[in-house]
C-alpha cells in the first residue's frame, strides 16, 4: 500500500471525525464534492451532517469556527487556497489568536491552508502564509514536510487547545508518497534531523525540505555531508535542535519558499546570530523566494522560488567562506 | 423586588408586564448611573484608555438582555451596559474591567467594553465591528451539533457596523444555516462623526432583511414599551424556529462617540426630534402613567443604584492593579508549546 500526502490529510480528518464527536469540517465545496483538492473526499458520506459546505465567506467561516470552539467543538476550517485566508485574516489573528489570552477560555480551531507554489497557479493560488500567521501571538503554525507528519500533525492540530494554522503544501499533495500511515510521531514543536551531516546545516520546512534533501544527496557524491533540519512547526520554533545542529557544523543556510522580507528564515537566522554566534565559522545565510508576487508561467515560477539548483549554489558558496 | 446587580428571572412572556417593565427600567437606570460614573472617573484621570457610553440607547439594549434567557448567547457592543446587566453581568465585572483589576473577567489584559464570560454565553467583543456576529453563529451551530435546541443568540451593532463585510457574511451565513440569530441594529444616525447618508443608500436598514431572506423588525428605540415588545417577539420567533431576525431601531446617542468626543457634529434638529428623547425619562413617564412607580419609588431606585455603583467602585479601587512580574506573558493554552519568546 502507498499513501500520498493528500490522502494522509484526508485520513487524519476521517480519524479525527471518527474519534471525536466535537470535530466538524467547514469550508467551500468540502461536502459532497470532497473539496477542491479532494482532501475531504467521501467524508460527508461517512460522517453525515459533520462536513458542511460554507458560503464564500472566509471571515464568517473562521468566526463561526471560533464560536463553535467556545462552545466546546473542534472545528476544522478548509481554506480553498491559503491565499484566500486573507479574507478571514481578522478573525484568525484578532479573534482566535487573542481569545485564550483575553478570556482564559481556549479556542481550539484548525485552519487548513493549501499553500505554496505549483507552476501555472499565479499570484493568487500560490502563496506561503506561514510568516504572516507566525507573527501573531496565540497561534501555532505547522508546516509538515512528510506524509507521516501531514497525518500526525493534523491530528495533533485538532487535539491541542490552541488555534492552529496548518500549512499543507500543494506541491506535495500528489508528489509525496509513503508506505503507510505512521504509528507514532515526534511531538509538535520538535524539529527533526531529516539527514545527518557535519559540514553544513540546511534548515528548511514544508516542500523546501525535499529540495534541501536533494541538495544533500547531490553534494554527498562530492564528499560534502550536509545536515538537513526539518522545522516541522515554524511556531513554536525548535531553537534547541537548530542550535545543536549549528554547533555540529558551524555553517548554516536557512531556506524558505515564502518572501524574503522578515519571516521564518529571518527569524531562524536572527536567533542563530544572537544565541549561537560563537558556533559559526561563516556568516549565517538564508534563501527565499524573490521579492515579487508569485509568477504564473513555469519558466518564471521555477526561478522565483528556491530550487535544488539555487540552494546547491548557495551551499557551495557558503562552504567556500 | 429586584435589587440592582441581580438579574431578574429572565422568562419573556411569563413575567407580568409591571414586573418586567420595572426590571427593565431598573437595569436601564443602573446602566446610566454606571456609565455616568465611568465618565466621571475618566474625567478624573482614573481610567486607562477610552470610555464608551450607551446614554440614550438603554431602552433598546435592556430589551435585548431581558428577552434572552440563561443558556442563550449574547454579544453586546459598546453601547450595551443596560443589556449586559440584564443578561446577567455584575456591576463588579464591569467596574473591574474598566479599572483594570486582575480580578475581573479580563484580568486587566483587556479593558473597558471588551469584556464577557464566554463560558456563560456572554461573548467579549473584539473592536472590529461586525466580527461578533459570525461568532454567535458558530455558538448556535455548535448547539445544533450537540442536539441542543431552543436557545437563541443575539448580537448588537450600530448602523455604521452594517457597512462591514463581516456583517454581510455573517447575516448571510445565519440565513443559509437558518440559525436562531437575533441581530439588533441601533441606528443612532452617526457612526462616530459620519452621518448614515455616507454609510448606506437604502431607504431603511430593515430593507436589507428581505435581501438576506431573514425576518425584519423595526422599533422606536427611545420607547421602552415598544422595545420590550419587539425584542420579545424577535427573540421568540428565533427561538421557535423562525430563523434569523434583523431588528432595526431608531434612536440617538446622547453622548459623544467616546468620552473624548463632544458630538458637536450631531444635527440640532435630530436632537430635538423624537429620536433625541431620553429613553430613561420616557420609561419613567411610562411607569408613572401606568401607576407602576411614583416619584418617591423612582428616587429610591435611583439612590439604590447609586449606592450599588459607588460601593462597587470603592471596592475595586482598593484592589491591587495587575503585577507585570506575576503575569505569565503566555498566549498559548498548550503549555509545552510556549515558544522561545515566553518569559524566562
Ligand atoms: C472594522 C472597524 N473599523 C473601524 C472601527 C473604529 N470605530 C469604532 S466605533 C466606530 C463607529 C461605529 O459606528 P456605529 O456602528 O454606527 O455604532 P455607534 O458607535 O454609533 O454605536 C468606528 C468607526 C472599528 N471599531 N472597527
Amino acid at each position: 500500500m502507498s499513501i500520498t500526502y493528500l490522502e494522509a490529510i484526508r485520513e487524519a480528518q476521517a480519524r479525527a471525525l471518527a474519534d471525536d464527536p466535537r470535530v466538524f469540517i467547514y469550508g467551500q465545496d468540502v461536502g459532497a464534492f470532497g473539496g477542491a483538492f479532494k482532501a475531504t473526499k467521501n467524508l460527508a458520506v461517512e460522517f453525515p451532517g459533520r462536513v458542511l459546505d460554507a458560503p464564500i465567506s472566509e471571515d464568517a467561516m473562521v468566526g463561526a469556527a471560533i464560536g463553535a470552539a467556545i462552545e466546546g467543538m473542534r472545528p476544522i476550517i478548509e481554506m480553498q487556497f491559503a491565499d484566500f485566508s486573507t479574507a478571514g485574516f481578522n478573525q484568525i489573528v484578532n479573534h482566535a489568536a487573542a481569545f485564550y489570552w483575553r478570556t482564559d477560555v481556549p479556542c481550539p480551531i484548525t485552519v487548513r491552508l493549501p499553500c505554496g507554489g505549483t507552476s501555472g497557479s499565479g499570484p493568487f493560488h500560490s502563496q506561503s502564509m506561514e510568516t504572516i500567521y507566525a507573527h501573531y501571538p496565540g497561534l501555532v503554525v505547522m508546516t509538515p514536510a512528510t506524509v507521516e507528519d501531514a497525518y500526525s500533525m493534523l491530528l495533533e492540530a485538532v487535539a491541542i487547545d490552541d488555534p492552529v494554522i496548518f500549512c499543507e503544501h500543494k506541491y506535495l499533495y500528489y508528489h509525496l508518497k509513503a508506505e503507510a500511515l505512521p504509528k507514532e510521531a515526534l511531538p509538535v514543536g520538535k524539529a527533526r534531523i531529516a539527514r545527518a551531516g557535519r559540514d553544513l546545516t540546511l534548515i528548511a520546512y514544508s516542500a523546501m525540505v525535499h529540495e534541501a534533501l536533494a541538495v544533500a544527496e547531490e553534494l554527498a557524491t562530492e564528499g560534502t555531508e550536509i545536515e538537513v533540519v526539518d522545522l516541522r512547526t515554524v511556531k513554536p520554533l525548535d531553537t534547541d535542535t537548530v542550535m545543536a545542529s549549528v554547533a555540529r557544523t558551524g555553517r548554516v543556510l536557512c531556506v524558505g519558499e515564502a518572501w524574503p522580507w522578515g519571516g521564518v528564515t529571518a527569524e531562524v537566522i536572527a536567533r542563530i546570530a544572537s544565541e549561537g554566534f560563537d558556533l559559526l565559522d561563516a556568516p549565517p545565510q538564508r534563501l527565499n523566494a524573490k521579492d515579487t508576487p508569485v509568477p504564473y508561467h513555469p519558466n518564471l515560477w521555477m526561478v522565483h522560488r528556491p530550487t535544488s539548483q539555487s540552494i546547491a549554489a548557495a551551499v557551495r558558496q557558503l562552504l567556500r567562506r | 423586588m429586584l435589587p440592582p446587580g441581580q438579574p431578574p428571572d429572565r422568562n419573556p412572556g411569563t413575567l407580568p408586564t409591571r414586573e418586567r417593565a420595572v426590571a427593565a427600567y431598573r437595569w436601564m437606570l443602573l446602566a446610566r448611573i454606571l456609565d455616568d460614573k465611568f465618565a466621571s472617573l475618566y474625567r478624573g484621570g482614573k481610567i486607562h484608555g477610552g470610555v464608551f457610553l450607551g446614554r440614550g440607547q438603554e431602552a433598546l439594549s435592556v430589551a435585548v438582555g431581558l428577552a434572552l434567557k440563561k443558556g442563550d448567547v449574547f454579544a453586546p457592543l459598546i453601547r450595551d451596559a443596560a443589556g449586559r446587566l440584564a443578561f446577567g453581568e455584575t456591576v463588579l465585572d464591569a467596574v473591574r474591567t474598566y479599572l483594570g483589576s486582575p480580578l475581573g473577567p479580563m484580568r486587566a489584559r483587556d479593558g473597558n467594553v471588551h469584556r464577557g464570560r464566554p463560558r456563560e454565553g456572554y461573548l467579549p467583543m473584539i473592536s472590529h465591528l461586525g466580527a461578533m456576529i459570525s461568532v454567535v453563529n458558530g455558538t448556535l451551530l455548535a448547539r445544533r451539533f450537540k442536539g441542543i435546541s431552543g436557545t437563541v443568540g443575539a448580537a448588537c451593532l450600530g448602523e455604521g457596523g452594517t457597512s462591514t463585510g463581516a456583517f454581510h457574511e455573517a447575516l448571510n451565513q445565519a440565513a443559509v444555516e437558518k440559525l436562531p440569530l437575533v441581530l439588533v441594529v441601533a441606528n443612532n444616525h452617526y457612526a462616530y462623526s459620519t452621518h448614515e447618508s455616507r454609510q448606506f443608500a437604502c431607504r431603511s436598514l430593515v430593507d436589507k432583511a428581505i435581501g438576506y431572506g431573514v425576518t425584519g423588525h423595526t422599533v422606536e428605540g427611545t420607547d421602552l414599551a415598544a422595545c420590550l415588545e419587539v425584542l420579545d417577539e424577535a427573540v421568540n420567533c428565533a427561538r421557535s424556529g423562525g430563523g434569523p431576525q434583523l431588528v432595526v431601531a431608531q434612536l440617538l446617542r446622547l453622548c459623544g462617540h467616546g468620552e473624548h468626543d463632544d458630538a458637536h457634529y450631531i444635527d440640532a434638529k435630530l436632537r430635538a426630534s423624537r429620536d433625541g428623547r431620553d429613553c430613561l425619562q420616557v420609561a419613567a413617564e411610562w411607569l408613572r402613567k401606568c401607576g407602576w412607580a411614583d416619584t418617591a419609588t423612582l428616587a429610591q431606585w435611583h439612590d439604590e443604584a447609586v449606592e450599588k455603583v459607588e460601593t462597587t467602585v470603592a471596592q475595586v479601587q482598593r484592589e491591587p492593579g495587575p503585577d507585570p512580574f506575576a503575569e505569565n506573558w503566555r498566549a498559548l493554552a498548550t503549555k509545552h508549546l510556549h515558544g522561545a519568546y515566553a518569559s524566562a
